[in-house]
């Protein structure tokens, strides 16, 4: 009996993140991106450390920059897991924080209708991407690079008619600034978004059935097609998730600030594809995971926005970025190879 | 011979696109249990055919009967459903992804209720193993192994378990060969003997006639779109059967050549590299 229920334990277990097997740590896209960012820290540690890099206001700091880019990231790697891509991020961001600072700031709407409005905006500017991307077979990169140029612009043109200014002003009610933007312990609540997200993108992608879709879609998607799934309809809700959570880290921006600029946040688009990147997502589709864009993350935040609290110069924040991303996508390379050629039945081959 | 009932069968079948006709008045019958080679060089309108009997094209004439019974099919979906699998030359998997994940695509078995059902990992490589092992594959032991990992015919014979494990009836395999070396097509042919050997219908498209002499029971060679020859096995000798494929004379000779080569070379094709 207890030996049942023991074996039911370890059956249960034994799937969760990581495992603790050196066979599932190799295979697994994230092993890189956890190297990585610990060889990051340590030497931000070692060089931080009379600069309270190590405090909690200075995890706060970084944690704080990385859960804006995470919350984007995410979806963004799903996409290129998929493979696709989405840049119109950097003005989706934007316009989603103009867009609840006008309409709940400006013209004083309810908070709910404000924030309802701003991701329904978003949802459209998705499955505009999406069903271009799908219908067309024009590449992505292409089609969300016009999406965040007429997005962009959009933005700037609709603030200047309606509230002839390019910033606006937003003061929120108190639910909504403990929901969105306030903060908790230092953390802003963007990271509590953030965390929350990765459990559940991560039961999305590595445990639920659509996880697996995501993958076959990027790996091979003649072959997905084939095996019943629905590529498209599945391209269009991701494009549809990624617009969605940009818009929410948009709200939690304006909620926090209490403002809002419309110019294109063009940094945006390239944080997103270094956290994936350097997470071990594949540029070409087909392999990646969620705790490896996490890992990515918090790498570039503690380059971007850690180092104000090293002795390392901060103007070489964009060259070690420049670095990492470089070796980053030469290593991923190698981790594939790893991950294909390993077997736990070592003997047998 | 032909007393096992037909699966699937094309009646005059015809296929153009546009003012472009590709197929021209196709018959063929594929039979349980029974190998069905269809020959052709490249562009003979083969891939064509296959998307016809897989359900992704349709007949611009005549009709596709299953079972006896007339059908049209919505989409591959549909074919799919009513047992018709099809194993492209690459065997349509995803290398990096488990072997497990692999076998499951699109069906993939769950455990929990609602929102909260995950994939069964422990159940899909389980499942997976045993029937890559039931093939003669004995090699793949883990299924938590990334297909990249594997071989080229290990891949075939991954992707045609998984199609007779989800009840294929009709299995077309799509230059499972062409690909491989000859070890690889060893394993592959076996395997097809094996599907066959459980009572699946078998569409081998090749063109390569060593291959196709070894596991057919049933040949037709397409040439520009029409079947130039129908025959059963043993009625036709592999020189007539290259001939035919080319249409032409030349490739006898050839053929002779080539075949007193590997006599005195121990039965090895000439190769220009080594590999």
């Amino acid at each position: 009996m207890s030996e049942s229920i023991t074996q039911q334990k370890t059956d249960e277990t034994a799937p969760t993140s990581g495992g603790f097997s050196f066979g599932e740590l190799i295979r697994s896209p994230a092993a890189g991106a956890f190297f990585g960012m610990i060889i990051v820290f340590l030497i931000f540690s070692l060089f931080g450390f009379q600069r309270n890099f190590l405090s909690v206001g200075g995890l706060a700091n970084w944690m704080n920059f990385a859960s804006t880019v995470g919350i984007i990231a995410i979806p963004v790697a799903f996409l290129m897991i998929a493979g696709e891509l989405d840049i119109s991020t950097g003005a989706v961001l934007p316009a989603s924080a103009m867009m609840l600072g006008i309409t709940s700031g400006h013209y004083e709407l309810p908070m709910w209708l404000g924030i309802t409005m701003t991701l329904l905006m978003a949802a459209g500017v998705g499955l505009i991407n999406g069903l271009l991307v799908t219908r067309t077979q024009v590449p992505s990169f292409i089609v969300t690079l016009a999406t965040l140029f007429a997005v962009g612009g959009l933005t700037l043109a609709l603030s200047d008619a309606l509230i002839n200014n390019t910033n606006v002003s937003l003061y929120s009610p108190d639910w909504a600034k403990a929901i969105f933007g306030t903060r908790y312990f230092g953390f802003r609540t963007s990271v509590f978004w953030w965390l929350a997200l990765i459990v559940v993108f991560f039961f999305f992608l590595h445990r639920s059935p659509w996880g697996n879709w995501v993958f076959a879609v990027g790996g091979d998607a003649e072959s997905a097609r084939n095996a019943g799934i629905p590529v498209n309809r599945l391209k269009i809700w991701l494009f549809i998730l990624c617009s969605v959570c940009t818009a929410l880290a948009g709200i939690c921006q304006v909620v926090q600030f209490n403002s809002a600029q419309s110019a294109t946040f063009f940094n945006m688009i390239f944080f997103t594809i270094i956290a994936s990147v350097v997470g071990g997502v594949l540029l070409n589709g087909g392999f990646g995971s969620v705790v490896g864009v996490v890992f990515g993350t918090m790498t570039l935040g503690i380059v971007q926005q850690g180092i104000n609290y090293t002795e390392i110069d901060r103007n070489l924040s964009l060259l070690i970025i420049g670095v990492m991303l470089l070796i980053a996508v030469l290593m991923n390379g190698t981790f594939q190879k790893l991950a294909t050629s390993w077997s736990t039945k070592k003997d047998k081959g | 011979m032909s007393d096992k009932k037909p699966v699937l069968e094309l009646r005059k079948v015809d296929k153009s696109f546009g003012p472009i006709d590709v197929l021209h008045e196709i018959s063929l019958k594929v039979r349980e249990g029974e190998v069905l080679c269809l020959l052709g060089d490249n562009g003979a309108g083969k891939s064509t055919l296959i998307k016809t009997l897989a359900g992704v094209h349709k007949p611009t004439r005549g009709e596709i009967l299953m079972d006896g019974e007339p059908i049209t099919f919505s989409g591959p979906r549909e074919a799919q459903g009513r047992g018709i699998a099809t194993v492209h030359q690459f065997g349509g998997t995803y290398p990096l992804m488990s072997v497990g994940r692999n076998f499951f695509m699109g069906m993939e078995p769950t455990k929990g209720f609602g929102p909260f059902r995950v994939f069964d990992r422990e159940k899909a490589n389980r499942i997976a193993v045993e029937e890559v092992q039931k093939m003669g594959i004995t090699r793949i032991t883990d299924g938590d192994r990334l297909v990249g990992g594997l071989s080229g015919g290990e891949r075939q014979s991954l992707a045609i378990a998984r199609a007779v494990y989800f009840g294929a009836r009709v299995l077309i395999l799509d230059e499972p060969t062409a690909a491989l070396g000859v070890k690889q097509a060893t394993h592959v042919l076996r395997i097809v003997n094996e599907a066959k050997r459980r009572g699946l219908a078998v569409v081998f498209i090749t063109h390569q006639v060593m291959h196709a002499l070894a596991v057919g029971d049933h040949f037709a060679v397409l040439i520009r779109g029409a079947i130039a020859a129908d025959f059963r096995k043993g009625e036709k000798s592999r020189e007539e059967i290259t001939d035919l494929m080319a249409g032409g004379e030349d490739m006898a000779s050839l053929e002779a050549q080539l075949e007193t080569y590997m006599d005195d070379h121990e039965g090895h094709p000439p190769q220009l590299s080594t590999s």
